[in-house]
């Protein structure tokens, strides 16, 4: 690990302050930055700590029935305090990892730092949840740009995100035998007006929605409207945990177990 | 009723209080005064020329004390191979130089280039990073059948080609085996892969190297399983320092499992460094080096032939096994798919003509060694595999076709030059077939497919060859090293006992096991006895923990030491008690003169032998210490049957193990709680090879599974609840305790049940196809198989 400043403000205006020196860098729960620090693959003059920043914590049910975790929040608290109000998210959060990641892990640094095989990804993106930064609201459909590529500007915060709560929903994972992460997460959300589907850890695009699926559980919510389907291997990650096509399989096979589910 | 208390007491772990309670002693723990860091920059290529090392720059950094590279250790030995083979046509196995540190060439990621010697490790890493070194990098050598052929690189430049040795076992049947082959009325044959495996302890290796300049003596602590081996290979064929100034500690040790015996470079350098710099200097390895550093395990490529008459009995076997070496010759390597490998290829069934065949081969990636099993698991696997794919492809129940074939007599001399002292192969089966509730197989499985979920049975034998081993024997086989061991008991004055112990514990319960013996013989209780391990200041000899060999071979050793311990005490009883030495009687602790009432208490005898006013001065000295070196005459053959069921989901091809029996044959048992620990630990090693454990070299020899993110450990959620027994015990008959070994069997014998589990499953599901999927039988392979 390289020499850097530690600041962990408690407010976002003195986060976003701190952010703006040079090579500053946004510090979450830490459970992908550490470890890339550690092995000296990122040279940070500064770390900011968000995990001091109140506003940025807790979960709250809004008036309109919309769900809002603050982005400072740990993965252990959305699974305690989200369950009565999105049991899936709270399921999906109390899966992630292991105890020692659930209690450091935020929502937003996941978020933020768009893992291809993370969880969090496909329920915002499945949800049509909207990601809030100290400077703008971003829908999930705009903010995901590819693996580890997101809409967030340098210096921008996550500050919370905004669920939309379905009427019924959940994250299926299949998980890579060593790492554990997703190696094909599927979150299903069923709403009112139509399905929303988002894979997460098959494609070398990162979390992306399956939208002929949503397309034939809009018509039909039931398992039996994937089996019609096929989904292409082309782009599907390759390696050595599995091929594109076990991958494009798998996709299939969760999603009809997501469904199932609900 | 259970004991509580000796030979046979489940004791509970003394050594497991300070274990979990954080108050262990490891090699990491130990700081010494003004200590320097290391850090080894180590090559990111597999195979490259040094074209220049700058380490100018570096060397003026902040804190940096002295850079080291290959150039430093040109007039000092390399590390040496302890086991020398001969191959097929009579000639010895090729045997490049293993320098401290790369000279000429870079030959695996990993291979250590440069040593940075500095204040503290991140002043050691900045250093590194301003090393300017300029490496061309060649074309790699990973596979092995590529690397055998003529325009394959070299990993070695010296050497005519990348062939270690070509060995054939026993080479005379060859003809014999191939005429049976011929002639056989069924031959089923099997081509399998033993997936390479990183044994992964808890605790990573680090050596400490210290100097004391006043009296010219080196001390490393080092995370060894064998602290005098270490003493010897380093002292006398690396660096040139005698024993008697050399002292060698491996504490606390957070698991071995084979990769922590051998001599590595960073235990050479510490040392050196030291004495050069007149300063300690400390390696602690990252986990990430531990992936690229550590001895890894298995690598075989094996095509194996079974015969059969018509009768169905086994009539030959064939083998021809590739075996990756790696980069270099690792400290035992050679032995491991040779002696420790050919020799048990008749597994426990009465083949009787059987032809070995192993092509060791360099490669440009990490060495290959010992892990737990070294060799026999590779047997059994292949073994036990094509008995299955032949009783499938013969119509015959797996179970009756092994129990055919058993071996039933005893002393049994196999084909392959050992002799099985004793057995009862058909008692573990039955013990077997009873723990695992095989009849109720079938309930379980129509159960299982109401759910929608394939289930399979797995059934298998091993056996193994343990208490390594006969000197002269193996002497013969090209070791170069003897293989007793020692124990020095120590009687103090008020009737506490040391025992110095060569054997090694790090993880096996030594401490508690040892005393156990000691306790039965005297009749003492065993909190009156500590083992003292792990010291070569402080300890007689040892070649230490491997094989297991530990109870087998010191245990061996320490009850003779306390036989003339016992000897001794008598004849002081005797004095004491004015009685004839042979009326002595020693028991529960106390010395009585047979046929009278008169005795004396344990301590009454370590007292006088102390302080020795009352004593036969005349006769015997004063003191109550003895040292026993012990060189067994054979090999013992623990064995045993084991079975597993899994479920498959067909969706996915995950695999999971719904039950796990074994039964073994240790023979003699000291701690029936520990063996049992020592069989689930086993277990779930192979269970982890089986399904998840895979190191996995890319084309150019880049490491793939290089941390925990692609590299799958077996978790608890990935085994079931095992059904342990060893209740069938068929004593060795040539060491006293008649015992057999217990640490290895679960590694050796669970891999074969569980792909035999794994096969049955998708072959009474349907997938008839289906005769074989490669370990580890993951979901992805499991899929395609289903599928291909």
């Amino acid at each position: 690990m390289y020499d850097f400043e530690f600041v962990k403000p408690s407010t976002v205006a003195d986060a976003v302050a701190a952010l703006a020196s040079d090579e500053a860098q946004a510090l979450g729960g830490g459970q992908t930055l550490i470890p890339t620090l550690k092995q000296r693959l990122a040279s940070p003059s500064k770390l900011v700590s968000l995990i001091g920043i109140a506003e940025m914590k807790g979960v709250c049910k809004n008036d309109d029935g919309s769900l809002s975790i603050g982005g400072a929040t740990n993965h252990a608290t959305v699974a305690s305090e989200a369950a009565a109000t999105y049991p899936a998210l709270a399921a999906l959060a109390a899966n992630i990892g292991d105890p020692a990641v659930r209690n450091r892990g935020t929502i937003g640094g996941s978020v933020a730092n768009n893992d291809p095989a993370a969880c969090y990804p496909s329920a915002v993106l499945a949800s049509g949840a909207t990601v809030i930064t100290n400077k703008r609201e971003i829908a999930a459909d705009d903010y995901f740009q590819g693996m580890f590529t997101t809409a967030l500007e340098e210096g921008e915060i996550i500050t919370s995100v905004r669920f939309p709560v379905p009427q019924a929903a959940n994250y299926q994972k299949f998980e890579q035998p060593a790492s554990r992460f997703a190696m094909v997460g599927v979150f299903v959300a069923k709403f009112a007006d139509g399905v929303r589907v988002a894979v997460t850890g098959a494609s070398e695009e990162g979390v992306h929605r399956w939208t002929e699926a949503e397309a034939a559980l809009s018509a039909n919510f039931s398992p039996d409207a994937i089996d019609g389907l096929s989904v292409s291997a082309d782009g599907m990650i390759n390696d050595l945990h599995g091929t594109g096509a076990y991958r494009a399989h798998l996709v299939k096979v969760m999603t009809k177990r997501a469904v199932a589910a609900c | 009723m259970p004991k509580d208390s000796g030979i046979g007491a489940s004791s509970k772990r003394r050594e497991d209080i300070r274990f979990l309670t954080g108050t262990g002693q490891y090699s990491d723990d130990i700081n010494i005064h003004g200590q320097a860091h290391v850090y080894f920059l180590r090559s990111d290529v597999a195979h490259g020329r040094i074209n220049k090392i700058d380490t100018a720059a570096a060397s003026a950094m902040p804190g940096v004390v002295r850079i080291f590279t290959g150039a430093d250790f040109e007039g000092i030995g390399g590390l040496p191979c302890g086991w020398q083979v001969t191959d097929r046509f009579g000639a010895v196995m090729k045997e490049p130089a293993h320098p401290v540190l790369a000279q000429g060439k870079v030959r695996h990621v990993g291979d250590p280039i440069c040593a940075i010697v500095a204040d503290t490790l991140e002043q050691a890493k900045d250093a590194a990073e301003a090393i300017e070194l300029d490496i061309a990098e060649l074309p790699a050598v990973v596979n092995m059948k590529d690397a055998l052929k003529p325009t394959s690189a070299k990993v070695h430049d010296d050497l005519s080609d990348n062939l270690c040795y070509d060995w054939g076992f026993v080479e005379d049947n060859r003809d014999a085996v191939d005429q049976a082959i011929k002639n056989a009325a069924h031959v089923t044959t099997l081509e399998l892969v033993n997936n390479r495996l990183v044994a992964n302890p808890m605790e990573p290796r680090v050596a400490v190297g210290d100097y004391n300049r006043a009296n010219d003596e080196s001390t490393l602590y080092t995370t060894s399983q064998n602290p005098h081996v270490i003493r010897l290979l380093m002292g006398a064929f690396v660096l040139g320092i005698p024993e008697h100034k050399l002292r060698v500690v491996a504490p606390d040790v957070g698991g071995g499992f084979g990769t922590k015996i051998f001599h590595y470079a960073e235990e050479a350098f510490c040392t050196f460094a030291a004495r050069q710099l007149n300063r300690a200097v400390k390696w602690t390895s990252s986990r990430s080096e531990a992936f690229m550093s550590d001895a890894h395990g298995r690598d075989h490529v094996t095509k194996i032939e079974l015969a059969l008459d018509a009768d169905n009995n086994f009539t030959a076997v064939r083998t021809e096994t590739y075996a990756n070496m790696g980069a270099y010759l690792s400290t035992f390597a050679p032995s491991v798919p040779t002696w420790l490998h050919g020799t048990l290829m008749a597994g426990t069934y009465k083949t009787p003509l059987i032809y070995v065949n192993v092509k060791a081969v360099f490669t440009n990636t990490v060495p290959v060694d010992a892990y737990r099993g070294a060799g026999r698991p590779e047997a059994t696997y292949q073994l036990e595999r094509v008995i299955d794919k032949a009783a499938r492809e013969l119509g015959v129940d797996p179970i009756a076709l092994r129990r055919q074939n058993f071996i039933t007599q005893f002393p049994y001399a196999t084909p392959v030059a050992v002799e099985y002292d004793t057995g009862d192969y058909e008692a573990t089966m039955a013990k077997l077939e009873e723990i695992a509730d095989l009849s109720g197989f079938e309930a379980r499985r129509k159960a299982s497919e109401a759910k929608g979920k394939l289930r399979g049975l797995g059934v298998n034998c091993y056996i193994e060859a343990c208490g390594i081993a006969p000197s002269n024997l193996v002497g013969q086989l090209g070791a170069r090293a003897g293989l007793y061991d020692a124990a020095t008991v120590r009687v103090n004055a008020t009737g506490s006992i040391s025992v110095m112990v060569g054997a090694h514990s790090h993880g096996q319960g030594h401490e508690t096991a040892f005393p156990q013996v000691v306790a039965e013989m005297l009749g003492i209780d065993e909190n009156m006895i500590d083992i003292v391990h792990g010291d070569s200041s402080k300890i007689p000899f040892g070649m230490g923990t491997y094989g297991s060999r530990s109870i087998a071979v010191c245990g061996s050793a320490m009850v003779r030491a306390t036989e003339k311990i016992i000897n001794k005490a008598k004849k002081i009883a005797s004095h004491l008690l004015e009685a004839s030495e042979a009326d002595i009687e020693l028991k529960g602790g106390h010395f009585s003169v047979k046929g009278t009432d008169k005795s004396c208490a344990w301590g009454d005898v370590t007292l006088a032998a102390y302080v020795p006013h009352n004593y036969p001065l005349e006769d015997i000295e004063p003191g109550l210490e003895e040292t026993a070196f012990y060189d067994p005459s054979n090999f013992t053959y623990p064995s045993g049957a084991y079975a597993c069921e899994v479920e498959i989901d067909p969706d996915t091809g995950k695999v999971t193990v719904e039950r796990f029996s074994a039964a073994d044959d240790f023979g003699n048992v000291i701690n029936p709680m520990i063996v049992t620990g020592q069989v689930h630990g086993g277990i779930g090693q192979g269970i982890g090879q089986a399904l998840l454990e895979n190191c996995a070299y890319d084309e150019n020899g880049q490491l793939l599974s290089a941390s925990y993110m692609d590299y799958a450990m077996p978790r608890a959620s990935d085994v079931p609840f095992y059904t342990v027994d060893h209740s069938c015990q068929t004593p060795c008959t040539h060491n006293p305790l008649g015992v057999k070994g217990c640490g290895e069997a679960g590694a050796i014998g669970s891999p074969p049940a569980v792909v035999n589990a794994v096969v049955d499953a998708l072959q009474s599901g349907g997938f008839k196809h289906v005769t074989h999927i490669d370990m580890p039988v993951s979901p992805s392979r499991v899929w395609a198989a289903m599928n291909g």
